[in-house]
């Protein structure tokens, strides 16, 4: 097969966030958060739940295995057997992601689509973010309203986790002594100074950061015949 | 056994300026398009909005109808930003509630149960709480001690939502693979207003599907409206899906030109018009 293209590493990525979930439900949003998910219910944690994105539980063949409707799924977060990947409008170094408004509140400049469940998302189960342009309008020093909510504000809710953040670029983590976001990896073609450069705040850095693992033979089979064959993951990630 | 059934304009002579409004639906997902528009023809203003927010929300803020609006997002689903709504936001002419998603889950069932608030564990340390100054907390009285957000019951004067069928008694049934909140709003408001797809006789209500698809029970229910293509241009499986087309047109017009060439008659006048531009 020919070389593995970002939108796959960003795959693989996405993956690795319900490695180890168990029996949790994987609710991704995004075209490569999607493909991550049901890659990762595939091969390596083959007990995750995945959703159509409306109300059933599908396996990764559609077939229903259960009912879902939004009352319950809110429920379900509350619960905490669930690990969503959200998108981000805007994240900061501590995790506290936007995607409301930007601009004040009162009277935004560009209003978006409101706080959605991310205040319950992040109290409640693990919660990453899915960004597909890493850039400084999205990694900025401080989110113009905080949806899901960071480490600095947390105050060490007993069930606020952020695991991960991927983007174009690499993957992120708050494995830090402050729990400010760190480089975790770099997908493969991408140099420390390009994300430095496109991040809006002092970014932790280890001396030598690891490269994004390479996907297998039969994840990349499975990524490119089965989950999506027909290419939508270079939509959301060109080459 | 009374007979609940009225027509749209029944239904919305009942509401008055300055209410309280609960809309059922879930973004451009079963809304009472029909009750909406309905609304629209009235000289009902000043509303409080309560809502998981689509185009119901979009409509009755381009039209200034909203005083505040009740809310955690706005969307018109496959068009992920509301254009109306946000119009109305970046003019900043639209009083804002903004919660979580759960956080009004729980604010409905606490008015559902006839309590002041219910305790979430959703809220705290986001801003949510300072957008909300009003909000306060509460703290367990048991060992755990931990602080929740005591969201308060959204009470509501009235609730409109819509369905596939419904009996004249307003027995409410949905036959699609999500009640979304429907019951609950029904449950939370003083008022209610059942529109439908098809008024049956309660027989024929269970004679295809199962009893646990008749989600809204007739004592919640004031009013039922029978409105086929009632939900238009938002989706009501399995009876229809989402009109793609004319929500398209829906985002792209301007308001004045939408209001004047699909509002300004009544439904049926709405219907040839979308018939004829199809």
């Amino acid at each position: 097969m020919s070389g593995t293209t970002r939108a796959e590493y960003c795959v693989i990525a996405c993956a690795e966030a319900w490695r180890g979930g168990g029996e949790i439900l994987a609710s991704p949003m995004g075209v490569i958060p999607s493909a991550g998910a049901r890659l990762a219910r595939l091969t390596f944690s083959p007990d995750l739940l995945l959703t159509d994105g409306e109300a059933l539980i599908v396996r990764p063949d559609g077939t229903t295995e259960g009912w879902l409707p939004y009352r319950q799924h809110l429920e379900l977060v509350t619960g905490g057997r669930r690990h969503v990947m959200m998108g981000a409008s805007q994240i900061d170094r501590y995790g506290n992601q936007n995607i409301s408004c930007v601009g004040d509140w009162a009277k935004p400049v560009r209003q978006l689509l409101g706080v959605r469940g991310a205040p319950v998302n992040t109290l409640n189960n693990p919660t990453s973010y899915w960004i597909p342009r890493h850039s400084r309008r999205v990694f900025v020093a401080k989110v113009d309203m905080v949806c899901g909510v960071g480490y600095d504000r947390a105050a060490g809710a007993r069930y606020h986790r952020i695991p991960r953040v991927v983007s174009d670029l690499g993957v992120f983590d708050f494995a830090t002594p402050d729990r400010s976001m760190r480089l975790a990896s770099l997908h493969p073609g991408v140099s420390v100074e390009q994300v430095r450069e496109a991040t809006g705040f002092d970014l932790a850095v280890a001396d030598e950061v690891p490269y994004t693992r390479e996907p297998t033979a039969a994840e990349l089979r499975l990524i490119r015949e089965v989950i999506d064959p027909d290419g939508a993951r270079a939509r959301e990630v060109p080459a | 056994m009374s007979d609940k059934t009225m027509s749209a304009e029944e239904a919305v002579s009942r509401l008055e300026s300055g209410m309280t409004l609960g809309i059922g639906g879930w973004g451009s997902r079963r809304k009472p398009m029909a009750l909406v528009r309905a609304l629209l023809r009235s000289e009902v203003t000043d509303l409080t909005v309560v809502s998981y927010g689509g185009p119901d929300v979009g409509m009755l803020a381009a039209a200034g109808r909203i005083r505040r609006l009740v809310a955690a997002f706005a969307t018109l689903d496959s068009i992920p930003l509301e254009p109306h709504y946000r119009a109305a936001r970046e003019r900043g002419t639209l009083e804002l509630t903004e919660v979580d998603e759960a956080m009004f889950l729980w604010g409905l069932r606490a008015a559902a149960h006839r309590l002041p608030f219910l305790p979430v564990r959703a809220g705290l340390g986001s801003d949510v709480m300072r957008v909300n100054p009003g909000l306060r907390t509460v703290t367990s009285p048991y060992e755990d001690g931990e602080t929740f957000v005591a969201m308060p019951a959204l009470r509501l004067d009235a609730a409109l939502v819509h369905v596939n069928r419904a009996d004249r008694l307003g027995n409410g049934q949905y036959l699609g693979p999500d009640p979304y909140f429907d019951d609950l709003f029904c449950e939370a408001a003083d008022t209610a207003y059942v529109s439908c797809e098809r008024v049956v006789d309660t027989a024929e209500l269970t004679k295809e599907a199962p009893p646990q698809s008749l989600l809204i029970k007739r004592h919640t229910v004031t009013g039922v409206v029978e409105a086929p293509n009632g939900a238009h241009f938002t989706s009501c499986a399995p009876d229809y899906g989402r009109d793609e087309a004319f929500q398209k047109r829906y985002a792209t017009t301007p308001w004045a030109q939408f209001s004047a060439r699909y509002l300004a008659g009544d439904e049926q006048a709405y219907r040839s018009a979308v018939g004829e531009d199809s």
